[in-house]
């Protein structure tokens, strides 16, 4: 058993000094969370979060080839690196009004949980730890990464994994919510888009049957009946359906987006060729353009409950009063998963409406949020999860 | 004439107008500051603004407070809002006021204007930097963009905030300048009666920046006339060279209805007209016939002159013709 006590001895009473930085954490949150910066769009948030890494004297901070931002916090002894990546990119538009709106208790606008406050938080920290005086032995690398929602499918974060030169040992991926959060495994995942389209020649005289809705209804009806098993869990999220264009007009294209979840990669592979042949039944039967284009996919895999990087976070929640919520992710966790990386992902704070445009935080758990991520910082760089 | 006050207006254009971005570089701008031996407020007058003072306070706090010291006071003086203005402003570290405890001994009146005359009694700051509470897009250079020509030379003592700077596109150029207040009556009335005011691009913006010995010396309009007397009063006791402006980009606040801006207008008139009596300038000024607008082409500002004369053809019950023609 692991002796946590001088680990604690850092932890207390750091919840109430991080209260000080509020203005420049918040600050930080509200100028990111007001750049848009939607998937593959990141470069004005990007060069933002870059200055600030400069403005806090990290030497050694670029943008590297595929655009992600990289700030580096050189350790007393520099023999390994801990990676805290936070995603960049958002799923609202260039056109979404990204004003943040600040109450006394809570901040409200898009992307200000997913994840404008993760970001916040990892340009604030070098701020903070200077001035709380903690030096880090190790190396810690600040990883703002690009391209890694909906298609753009982690491709920031693999880049940099696949390219960077330092020796990570670990990496926490932070999110803005919820607090308590603790993944530490990914699920296997597919995710695609099925579109149909009423083809240009169609026969017109078949007046009132001829509808890309309709025929995506069918596919939608047929994934519907796919039997899924009950273990290992398993689940079919139909997420989103554009279609169409007014009242009076037939439909030319209609397109759901999905995903297949399950702790099996074999049972998401299953599920895959059955859409595939779901999509080329009804495209026969109805003579429709029916195409699956499946363009992200996740392996499951991870560290176990036991391993000392859950065992010190779990240990840093617990001092803090933070109830631990279990949960596998599909985000950049996996791709640290495929590079044998033990990583965890945490939550900041609590919120609502995520990905909303009234996507809403709360100010003062922050502070909890923030403690915890520097104490599991503070853990893995003092070897408590080794 | 003419020919001299425009280039005596491109000149001071050329020198006294400046972009936010050539002040980056806040440490420098915090050593001279404590070189100079400077105390800066910044006043923020409010009246139901508790969903923008919150997101003010906090990037002001952070950047010009916290990271770069160059606000010694920040102070929201209210009118007396009926929301949470005042409550989310102290949660954020304002120091709050209500304009009416400030100098109780005044019989109190209700504008903009009066927060910002109460501001030089009850902040202490050798430069006070005055900021509106309704900016959505709040950022540091709406403070830092207008004290730091006050920094950097001594001689300047009053710095306008401009905004929309409207880019030169396919080689044409974008007529540039301010609201439609200022366009359809201050302009021209600056045209006609004090022509060099019209090198202030913005003259109704509510930022600026503004040396103490400076504020103490001359009169605040409560309502919608407090901009346009601080021109010409400053004008009138400093001169032109008194002034500079900084370009802030792009300030995003809720459009007014025509009907307010008849409003404000109607304010501004009155303003306008008391200090022109005051000043004679009815009287001496002969009728100036050139319009002076702004036209911008990349980086440059210049002027654009309109000559718009107003001849008139009198009754033509005058005209010998008329008569004979109708037997008059």
């Amino acid at each position: 058993m692991k002796d946590y006590s001088e680990l604690n001895n850092q932890l207390s009473g750091l919840e109430d000094k991080l209260k000080k930085y509020r203005e420049v954490l918040l600050a930080n949150l509200v100028m990111i969370g007001e750049i848009p910066a939607p998937t593959g769009k990141e470069e004005n948030r990007i060069q933002f979060i870059l200055n600030r890494f400069d403005e806090a004297g990290l030497t050694d901070s670029s943008i590297d080839d595929a655009g992600n931002g990289i700030g580096v916090l050189s350790g007393k002894e520099s023999e390994h690196a801990l990676l805290l990546n936070a995603h960049a990119d958002t799923i609202f538009d260039m056109r979404t009004d990204h004003t943040m709106q600040v109450a006394s208790n809570e901040i409200m606008g898009p992307g200000v949980a997913d994840n404008a406050l993760g970001l916040a938080a990892l340009v604030s920290l070098p701020y903070i730890l200077e001035d709380l005086e903690i030096e880090l032995r190790n190396d810690l690398v600040l990883l703002a990464g690009v391209k890694s929602l909906g298609r753009g499918n982690l491709e920031g974060i693999r880049f940099f994994l696949e390219n960077n030169k330092f020796d990570i040992k670990n990496a926490i991926c932070v999110e803005g919510i919820q607090l308590g959060r603790l993944s530490y495994s990914s699920i296997g995942m597919l995710r695609g888009e099925i579109t149909c389209r009423v083809p240009e020649t169609y026969d017109w005289s078949r007046f009132g049957d001829a509808s890309a809705i309709l025929t995506l209804n069918e596919v939608i009806n047929k994934i519907n009946d796919m039997r899924l098993p009950k273990r290992p869990r398993t689940s079919i999220v139909m997420g989103s359906i554009v279609g169409g264009s007014s009242f009076n007009t037939i439909a030319r294209d209609a397109t759901l987006g999905f995903e297949v979840r399950s702790e099996s990669q074999e049972v998401v592979e299953r599920a895959g060729e059955t859409i595939n042949d779901i999509v080329l039944e009804v495209s026969s039967k109805t003579g429709d353009q029916v195409e699956l284009d499946i363009f992200a996919k996740r392996s499951p895999g991870g560290i176990p409950f036991a391993h000392p990087l859950t065992k010190c976070a779990r240990s840093v929640m617990e001092t803090l009063d933070i109830e631990p919520r279990l949960a596998p992710s599909i985000s950049e966790l996996s791709a640290l998963i495929n590079q044998n990386i033990p990583a965890l992902t945490l939550g900041i704070t609590v919120g609502e409406q995520t990905f909303k445009s009234n996507e809403t935080i709360q100010i003062e758990p922050i502070y909890k949020g923030l403690a915890q991520l520097i104490g599991t910082i503070l853990a893995v760089d003092g070897g408590y999860c080794e | 004439m003419t020919e001299d006050i425009v280039s005596k207006l491109q000149n001071w254009i050329d020198k006294n107008t400046y972009h936010h971005s050539e002040f980056w570089d806040l440490k420098k701008l915090v050593e001279l500051k404590k070189k100079n031996n400077l105390t800066i407020s910044l006043c923020l007058p409010t009246l139901n603004e508790e969903k923008t003072i919150g997101k003010e306070l906090i990037i002001f706090r952070s950047e010009l407070v916290e990271r770069y010291p160059l606000i010694d006071e920040i102070a929201v003086i209210d009118s007396g809002s009926d929301d949470n203005t005042l409550e989310v402003a102290k949660n954020f570290g304002a120091d709050t006021y209500l304009a009416s405890d400030i100098l109780p001994n005044l019989e109190p009146k209700r504008g903009k204007g009066e927060n910002l005359w109460k501001a030089i009694y009850q902040l202490k700051g050798d430069i006070i930097v005055y900021v509106d509470a309704d900016i959505s897009n709040i950022h540091p250079r709406f403070v830092y963009g207008l004290v730091a020509p006050l920094i950097y030379r001594e001689e300047v003592k009053y710095v306008k905030a401009f905004y929309d700077r409207p880019l030169a596109f396919s080689g044409n150029v974008r007529p540039s300048g301010g609201g439609r207040v200022t366009e359809i009556l201050v302009r021209p009335l600056f045209s006609l009666f004090f022509p060099d005011l019209t090198a202030i691009i913005q003259p109704l913006s509510g930022e600026y920046a503004v040396r103490r010995e400076v504020l103490e010396q001359i009169a605040f309009p409560i309502g919608y006339g407090v901009e346009t007397s601080h021109l010409i009063d400053v004008y009138h006791k400093f001169g032109l060279e008194a002034f500079a402006q900084t370009d802030l980009d792009k300030r995003v606040h809720e459009n007014k209805p025509t009907q307010a801006l008849g409003k404000m207008s109607f304010g501004i008139l009155q303003t306008f007209i008391k200090r022109a009596k005051a000043l004679g300038v009815f009287e001496k000024a002969e009728h100036e016939t050139l319009l002076r607008q702004f036209q911008a082409k990349r980086d440059q500002y210049e002027q654009n002159l309109i000559e718009i004369i107003e001849e008139e053809r009198p009754p033509m019950i005058e005209i010998e013709e008329y008569r004979k023609k109708f037997k008059k």
